[in-house]
């Protein structure tokens, strides 16, 4: 049987095609129509612009948004690799080499000329570690008097005191059913030079 | 079976101030609230006084002068550091720990199969040795107890501010019960307690033996959950991780009334400004956000006015310019003259984590992410160069109306021109 050339289909008549693929109806708020327009002239006029699903098209920044990349220690060449690169450590971090328990370490100012004879000047700062048990001969921040008070501490064949490091000072001693508190115990003295 | 410690600093704002200014021991010392409006924290000697928590600083100054009551300004960053430290150290006590509230944390102890008395001596003594606050330790088989032993450890000082519940037998334990109220036990408030004065649940012990089933019935879920906990079946497990704050609010008092609307624009542009960081911190957006102003209710002479206005955000943001848009566009309508108002403050609400935020689809395209590092580099210039190193303008200048704070101690441990002296 021939094919009647007359009727159906007539090829290139009709409304032409908006896309090279094939469309959908679809419903839009009035007043959303411009945006989804102009979003779709966009995507016509970059082709190279793909969207993996309608949420992010959000994400379609006329410049995409910034993305960190981690810094590599050295760029790569094709030569001969940095031999101090086995090397690296991080810098010295005073923290750590000064300060053996972080919860417990405070920094005091000094005030006053006591303990020069231990190197502590007035205006130093020092470094107080509670932590540490109060041992004979350690520097220490003890409460005398409500106040905190830095000297060196004595205890030996039941004399307990706090010692002064200049002839000018008189050492502080405790009776017996006298209370002493120590506050903590000094592990450093930062100056300025 | 389960174990949890309840470790709690005593007086913990009055012992913070103690640890750097040791001639507060032994006296009467009270933390007034932001503003030095009210007692937030009371030595034992204060206590003793018959002082309450909440009273306002101009009730107590009779007694304060006859007593000589210290009354110090809240100093917050020293109490922050301290409760940092506190918290640290009482890490290395138990693998799981849950900081409830700045002074208090749940640690938990299963298993640890001890003398759980001689250990909260030891966890004690270290705390009070490292950071100089002084806590107490309660030990029970469910959070509830737990926080009951605390009490007993704190008000009894026969148990050397350590009480473990577990190694008491069942009639010590009932006998100790029926010799505290319930009003002592964690969740049951005043309302609840007169609820249950009516069943005649008196003690602690009546509510422990009490009918589970119709205390659900007459009160709550909530209530009867406390019944099995007081009988040692933990209902309440630990949050290891805080959740999301699901609002975050800030609000201050002014130092002196403040009448003028814009005023009150720079104080609520400042709360928002602040707000908006916190919630920058934790990754969220707001979904609206609420400002409130009133007069003080303590000047009854004053005509009184309160009024707070929730405006929804178009689109959820973490946007500090937003946000104070919003802020400043309710507090116009809210504000009215002729008040003298004393306290302002915003509130963020609807939080949603950023991770999960769908865009609006129609949002204005690449504004968000201009936003978002505006704001990042906002928050990282005023985390390195210091607070308010940067501020959105309408927050004044000048700020006349920020809080008093006349007797603050100075922020010993985080700032270095601040250092305790020490005599020498």
């Amino acid at each position: 049987m021939t094919q009647n050339s007359w009727g159906g289909p007539r090829p290139g008549s009709g409304r032409k095609p908006l896309s090279s693929e094939p469309t959908v109806t679809l419903r839009v708020p009035v007043s959303h129509k411009e945006t989804v327009v102009a979003l779709v002239q966009r995507l016509k006029s970059s082709p190279g612009i793909r969207i993996p699903s309608w949420l992010e098209v959000h994400a379609l920044a006329e410049q995409p948004p910034f993305l960190a990349i981690p810094l590599m220690s050295h760029s790569v060449r094709a030569g001969f690799p940095s031999p101090a690169d086995d090397y690296i450590e991080k810098r010295i971090d005073l923290n750590e080499e000064l300060i053996q328990h972080r919860e417990a370490t405070f920094f005091l100012r000094v005030r006053g000329h006591s303990m020069v004879g231990a190197g502590i000047d007035d205006g130093d700062e020092l470094i107080v570690d509670r932590a540490i048990s109060p041992a004979h001969g350690r520097i220490v921040v003890a409460v005398v008097d409500g106040e905190l008070t830095v000297k060196r501490f004595f205890q030996r064949e039941g004399v307990v005191k706090l010692v002064a490091e200049s002839a000018e000072f008189a050492d502080i001693e405790f009776k017996d059913g006298q209370e002493m508190v120590i506050w903590g115990v000094v592990t450093k003295v930062i100056k300025s030079v | 079976m389960t174990t949890f410690a309840l470790v709690d600093g005593n007086n913990f704002y009055v012992s913070c101030e103690r640890v750097f200014n040791p001639k507060l021991e032994g006296k009467p010392v009270v933390v007034l609230s932001n503003n030095d409006g009210c007692a937030v924290a009371r030595s034992s000697e204060v206590k003793a006084l018959g002082v309450k928590m909440g009273t306002p600083w101009f009730q107590m100054k009779d007694l304060a002068r006859k007593h000589g009551i210290i009354a110090l300004s809240s100093n917050y960053t020293l109490y922050a550091d301290l409760s940092n430290r506190m918290m640290s150290v009482l890490r290395m006590f138990s693998p799981d720990q849950e900081v409830y509230s700045i002074d208090e944390c749940f640690l938990k102890l299963d298993g640890f199969g001890f003398d759980l008395s001689a250990y909260g001596q030891t966890i004690r003594q270290r705390v009070h040795r490292w950071t100089g606050i002084p806590v107490c330790v309660g030990i029970g088989s469910s959070k509830t107890l737990a926080k009951l032993a605390n009490h007993v450890a704190k008000k009894r000082p026969q148990w050397n501010g350590v009480c473990d519940l577990g190694a008491l037998s069942e009639s010590e334990l009932n006998a100790l019960m029926a010799s505290l109220e319930v009003g002592e036990v964690w969740g049951v408030g005043r309302k609840i307690q007169e609820k249950l004065a009516a069943m005649r649940i008196h003690t602690v012990l009546d509510l422990k033996q009490s009918d589970a089933g119709r205390i659900r019935r007459s009160l709550s879920v909530v209530v009867e959950r406390t019944v099995m906990e007081l009988r040692g079946i933990s209902c309440l497990a630990l949050e290891e991780v805080a959740p999301a704050k699901q609002q975050i609010m800030c609000s201050r008092s002014f130092g002196a009334p403040v009448m003028l609307l814009t005023e009150l624009c720079e104080a609520v542009t400042s709360h928002a400004s602040r707000a908006a960081e916190k919630l920058r911190r934790q990754v969220s957006v707001a979904g609206a956000i609420h400002v409130f102003i009133c007069t003080s209710p303590f000047r009854e002479e004053d005509p009184q006015y309160s009024q707070g206005l929730t405006i929804p955000l178009p689109d959820p943001t973490s946007d500090t310019k937003k946000l104070v848009k919003a802020v400043l566009w309710g507090l116009k309508q809210i504000y009215r003259p002729g008040f003298r108002y004393a306290k302002a403050g915003v509130m963020l609400m609807d939080l949603s984590p950023v991770a999960t935020q769908q865009n609006s689809l129609f949002a204005e395209e690449g504004a968000d992410e201009e936003s978002a590092h505006l704001m990042q580099t906002m928050d990282l210039i005023n985390r390195k160069m210091g607070k308010d190193a940067v501020f959105i303008a309408s927050a004044g200048v000048r700020k006349h109306w920020q809080m008093k704070s006349g007797n603050k101690s100075p922020c010993y441990t985080t700032n270095w021109g601040e250092l305790a002296e020490v005599r020498c």
